[in-house]
């Protein structure tokens, strides 16, 4: 009853208010060897529009791949050496926007809010003839998806989805399921101890979920021409842990609820639908409101689809990812330990 | 008092809150004994059962079931027990060779051992014939005679069944009990609730239990005697009518 009324209002607030594929506070980060009067202007306004701050300077040109990988900025913008000399002597110069394009959406987003801003500036001066006619050049560079194929985003969205739905709905109602049939309470009075009943379910949908972790892989490098750029032995590992957390979680639902029917509704409208919404797989967690990110931040799947996204596309190493893979693991381990106590309380 | 009781229980108690389901009840069943528990719905039946069984602790009291501790050494009961319950427990999707493979697997039998036994047991229910039907597809009668077999398949020193005969047909209710004194003459304790007062009948020595208590305890024909009526049915209606909780 409470689902049926509740869920349109949290439809509604989720779609009206927080998730919308707008992107707000932008972080900027830029390099800018020219220092002159005109790039400080252009920074000035930059930092001054409403969607984007300016939260550091490089300085140097290293630095911009590490701003990305240890996800500190959203957008960088690199001026060229001599940019107002350039614009001067030969009549234009050049501005790179340089974006994380794992997700296309967003990147094509952020930088047209930048080049509307340089546009503004360049209009604004030449009017007054503080500068030559000339033409400021933005040029994009797009990281990890210069070929701004979806696919770079949803791959390891899907891959979230998926192994959370198999691994957490599917144990969920086996389990259930053998309560409602009464088998459960045959399998509890027999010797067997209820934990390897438990290891027993789990199994076959532990071995699902690798088949399938398999397949997507394999789909997503050969059809969809998603290559995995990172270590695949990194990636494998943090999948796993993933279908660990799914398969606790799906546990406890089976622990907390007595049929099938409540085990897929708990299923469905505890994972799905946040899973979908709120883990970053299709609305950027960033511009949610700050509750919603609380929200999303105890959703397993937005850390493993953050950390699927810097393993897979961009291609980084283990250094980048331990937070995700220690909040996974403290997830698994907080799940687990519920799960058992509250199955031992029932006996 | 009896000589090395199968089940042995003191003040047994059971709490939930403040909603007492098991109160401070006692009693002693034999080797081979057929004991009959019997209350009416929400009396506090399944949950003694459950502390026997090693389900679930009890809040108070002891007892011992095959010579082990209920509250110490549940494991070891659990080796020394089969159980049937009010719901139907095999696997509906199985078929019936693959079921009780399953439940031998489970309680340690070997290979050869579960093969032999599996031919004597089709063999002796008649159901040689329907080795490989699933489950699901046979008749109720006939999944509770097979479930019962399956709860004794591995000689347990006691049986527990929980209402094994509900919504089955008189006739095949007839000839489960032919098999629960099988059962109890191969000298398994079976331990069995009921709501059918003829099958209360047919138990050596029944209890019947009132809000948590046992209220009478002794054969039939000695309850009968003492409450002067001619039937179990009398006697139970004299004693549930006492109970003051509802459901």
């Amino acid at each position: 009853m409470l689902i049926l009324l509740g869920m349109p209002i949290v439809q509604i607030v989720l779609f009206g208010f927080a998730i919308t594929t707008e992107v707000k506070n932008v972080r900027v980060a830029v390099f800018d060897p020219s220092k002159d009067e005109l790039t400080r202007r252009i920074i000035d306004r930059i930092d001054a529009n409403e969607y984007m701050n300016v939260t550091q300077y490089l300085t140097d040109n290293a630095a911009i791949n590490n701003v990305f990988r240890k996800n500190q900025a959203d957008l960088v913008v690199v001026f060229s050496d001599h940019f107002s000399d350039d614009l001067l002597h030969t009549g234009k110069t050049s501005v790179q926007l340089v974006a994380d394009a794992t997700d296309p959406n967003t990147a094509t987003m952020l930088v047209g809010y930048a080049t509307n801003v340089i546009r503004a500036v360049q209009a604004e001066n030449t009017q007054s003839g503080y500068i030559p006619a000339g033409n400021i050049i933005p040029q994009v560079k797009l990281l990890y998806n210069p070929g701004m194929k979806a696919a770079y985003n949803f791959v390891p969205g899907v891959m979230g989805l998926i192994l959370m739905l198999i691994c957490a709905m599917m144990t969920s109602i086996s389990i259930v399921r053998e309560k409602e049939m009464g088998t459960m309470e045959v399998l509890l009075v027999s010797p067997v101890r209820p934990i390897f009943v438990v290891i027993a379910k789990a199994i076959p949908y532990f071995v699902l979920s690798c088949v399938n972790l398999v397949t997507i892989l394999l789909l997503s490098r050969y059809l969809l021409e998603v290559p995995v750029a990172g270590n695949l032995f990194l990636l494998a590992s943090v999948s796993m842990l993933f279908i660990l957390v799914s398969l606790s979680l799906g546990l406890l639902i089976s622990i907390l609820t007595q049929t099938q029917m409540a085990a897929m509704l708990a299923s469905g409208m505890i994972l799905m639908m946040p899973v979908v919404l709120l883990s970053g797989m299709i609305f950027p967690t960033e511009n949610m409101p700050l509750i919603l990110q609380w929200i999303s931040d105890i959703i397993p799947a937005k850390w493993y689809i953050m950390a699927v996204k810097k393993v897979m596309i961009e291609g980084v190493g283990l250094a980048y990812v331990t937070k995700e893979i220690i909040i996974l693991a403290a997830m698994a381990l907080l799940l687990l330990t519920v799960s058992i106590k509250k199955f031992n309380v029932r006996l | 008092m009896m000589e090395n009781p199968v089940i042995h229980v003191e003040k047994l108690t059971k709490r939930f809150g403040s909603f007492t389901a098991v109160d401070n009840i006692s009693f002693d069943v034999g080797k081979g004994e057929i004991f009959g528990f019997l209350g009416a719905n929400g009396a506090g039946k399944t949950t003694a059962m459950r502390m026997l069984c090693g389900l679930s602790k009890p809040t108070g009291g002891t007892g011992t079931v095959a010579g082990f501790d209920i509250n110490k050494e549940s494991e070891q009961i659990k080796q020394n027990i089969g159980y049937m319950s009010q719901k139907f427990s095999l696997y509906e999707d199985l078929k019936v060779w693959e079921n009780i493979r399953l439940f031998g697997g489970i309680y340690g039998l070997s290979d050869k051992e579960i093969a032999q036994k599996t031919d004597d047991l089709l063999k002796r229910l008649g159901f040689e014939s329907e080795r490989n039907t699933l489950v699901q597809s046979l008749p109720l009668g006939w999944k509770q005679k097979l479930a019962f077999s399956v709860s004794i398949f591995h000689e347990p020193r006691i049986v527990f069944l929980d209402e094994p005969t509900g919504g089955v047909d008189p006739v095949t209710r007839r000839q489960f009990w032919e098999l629960i004194y099988q059962a109890a003459d191969k000298g398994i304790t079976v331990f069995v609730t009921t709501h059918y007062m003829d099958e209360a009948e047919y138990c050596n020595r029944v209890s019947i239990m009132v809000d948590g208590r046992i209220e009478a305890l002794d054969s039939p024909s000695e309850l009968k005697k003492r409450f002067e009526v001619g039937t179990m049915d009398e006697v139970f209606y004299l004693l549930a009518r006492k109970a003051k909780r509802g459901e």
